[in-house]
């Protein structure tokens, strides 16, 4: 049975609850720090939920369970954090090229390899989208809170039934271990995946898109004739890998799928925007002390502004640059050497955004004081 | 209310990470409040120093961690050196007195109760936890001692129910205690 009203949770339980509330009836993995209560409590409501958990012999066989039971057709989840998110890598390129609708939790902690195995970190938020190798597009969202953590593993399994793709859900160990009130209304939209109509079980092609650029997509068992290729693929799964024009249109398809649909699946969150002179851009945990720290800076008389990425990927490139036309600075927060930054300048520098970066690794995150301080600097510059 | 920050402090073990739990729980849930509790997570925090953070308020919390304490529950000694200056003026320390001397400076009010000593007497040393949340709620009007115990009763198993809402009381008596032995200009 799934909760509902006013609950108390840790983030990796709400996650959980979400996951089960979206229709999640599969959960393989393997467990680590910071997502190990996923695993831990999915142990404990996949049974209760006549769902199925499975442990895991690593993270690649972990990602493979969850492609097959979605093909199987169950809505499939696993969790894991960086060193076993570089695992799955492959199998993430396997669900992308196979149009498996699936979600991964990457509850992000310091690195490379083991590094601080027990902090918070961001770094993973270039991994998440370029991880895999070949062109391809994917979802990533991150959300900055438990309520959130909820409601976003709801929209995570609902856009990867829509558009027949994995989404990655990117945590943190600060909101994952963190516990809050949060709020569960007793209806909630999801989203199923399309199926196939049985008229058209005679001569089924799989990979046959309709208008919208995604194939409906059958269940094994339900009789429809199915080949799953991730080698190029014509429309009958047929491999082709001679066939530049066949190759070119699939890929074109599987990235465009995503991409046309920005608007619906692009989410940010601005505050403090109208008549801000500086504009501080973070994610996830951090985000929490950027918007405390412009709220600091508003009570100092400073014109200070809040952005934050929901949605990672694919990135808000239309959002930003609207925010860029109504401001002269930004401030990048982030617990990473720079890979937000990266991506903001790309799409700022053009129209002459002056762009500030207040890294910070080691496990601890910026603190409000620490993003005030930044904040007052930056706009005393050039002045 | 406005924004309350809150740091239990102590060793592995002795319960401070559900002591704030259940402190945030009992405000979010029984009495309609915004709670955020987080805790230093580590290989640290298994028989050495643990810590258990709650901030609690009417308003949406951003920053979810604690600045200076307007409440700080201290159960070693090692967390009353460690956190004993992060606290801010007026504020309020509960400490167990039998593990930790307070050597401080600052203006706040101080409730020596022997959280340990309590509940050893009681029957189990690890329902001290419940002790000193019991000493929270008569200390301040962040949560009714009501609210408290319908949270602990949820929390623990069932053959440990009576000693931890027990253990929760004595807490609460303790502090009560205090004030009346100091007047009544305390609140």
């Amino acid at each position: 049975m799934r909760i509902s009203g006013r609950q108390f949770l840790q983030g990796n339980e709400a996650v959980v609850e979400a996951a089960i509330a979206a229709g999640c009836r599969f959960f393989a993995g393997y467990p680590i720090t910071p997502a190990s209560e996923i695993a831990e409590t999915m142990a404990i409501r996949m049974p209760q939920e006549k769902g199925i958990f499975m442990q895991m012999e690593d993270e690649l066989a972990s990602l493979s369970a969850v492609i097959g039971a979605s093909w199987a057709g169950a809505k499939a989840m696993t969790a894991t954090s960086g060193p076993g998110f570089s695992l799955m890598q492959e199998n993430i390129g396997m669900a992308v090229m196979t149009e498996t609708p699936c979600v991964i939790v990457d509850v992000q902690r310091s690195g490379p390899s083991s590094g601080q195995a027990t902090r918070a970190a961001q770094g993973d938020l270039m991994q998440a989208k370029w991880g895999s190798h070949g062109d391809y597009e994917l979802i990533v969202i991150y959300p900055n809170s438990v309520q959130e953590l909820y409601d976003k593993t709801i929209e995570a399994f609902n856009l990867a039934e829509k558009y027949r793709t994995p989404v990655i859900l990117l945590s943190d160990e600060i909101i994952a271990h963190m516990r809050e009130n949060i709020y569960i209304p007793e209806t909630l939209d999801i989203i199923e995946r399309k199926r196939p109509r049985p008229e058209d079980k005679e001569h089924f092609l799989p990979w046959k898109p309709d208008d919208d650029g995604i194939p409906p997509m059958a269940k094994f068992g339900d009789g429809f004739k199915v080949m799953v290729e991730n080698n190029t693929h014509d429309a009958t799964g047929r491999t082709n890998q001679t066939d530049a024009a066949l190759h070119t249109q699939l890929i074109n398809r599987l990235c465009n799928k995503i991409l046309n649909a920005k608007k619906d699946i692009v989410k940010t969150e601005g505050l403090f925007l109208d008549d801000a002179e500086l504009v501080v851009v973070s994610c996830g945990c951090v985000s929490r002390s950027a918007l405390e720290a412009v709220k600091l800076a508003r009570q100092k008389g400073i014109k200070a502004g809040y952005f934050r990425l929901i949605t990672i990927w694919p990135f808000a490139d239309e959002q930003l640059i609207e925010v860029a036309g109504a401001t002269k600075k930004m401030l990048v927060a982030e617990m990473n050497t720079g890979k937000l930054l990266r991506e903001v300048k790309r799409v700022v520098d053009p129209y002459g955004v002056q762009v500030n970066h207040l890294p910070k690794i080691g496990g601890a995150y910026h603190t409000p004081g620490e993003i005030l301080a930044s904040i007052e600097k930056a706009v005393k510059e050039n002045e | 209310m406005p924004k309350y920050e809150i740091r239990f402090g102590g060793f592995g073990g002795q319960g401070v990470v559900l002591a704030g739990v259940i402190l945030a729980k009992a405000a979010s849930i029984e009495e309609g409040k915004n709670a955020v509790q987080t805790q230093l997570y580590g290989p640290d925090s298994r028989g050495g120093a643990a810590k258990s953070e709650v901030v609690i308020s009417d308003e949406k919390i951003d920053y979810p961690k604690v600045d200076k304490t307007d409440l700080l529950v201290l159960m070693s000694q090692e967390a009353a050196e460690k956190y004993g200056s992060e606290i801010k003026d007026n504020s309020i320390i509960i400490y167990d007195a039998d593990l930790v001397q307070l050597n401080l400076s600052g203006s706040f009010t101080p409730y020596p109760v022997r959280a340990t000593k309590i509940a050893a007497d009681m029957g189990n040393k690890i329902a001290a936890n419940m002790v000193m949340l019991g000493a929270v709620s008569a200390a301040t009007n962040i949560v009714s001692l009501e609210s408290l115990l319908k949270i602990i009763e949820a929390s623990v198993p069932a053959y440990a129910k009576e000693l931890n809402m027990n253990a929760a009381r004595e807490g609460f008596r303790a502090v009560k205690e205090i004030m009346g032995r100091r007047g009544g200009n305390e609140n």
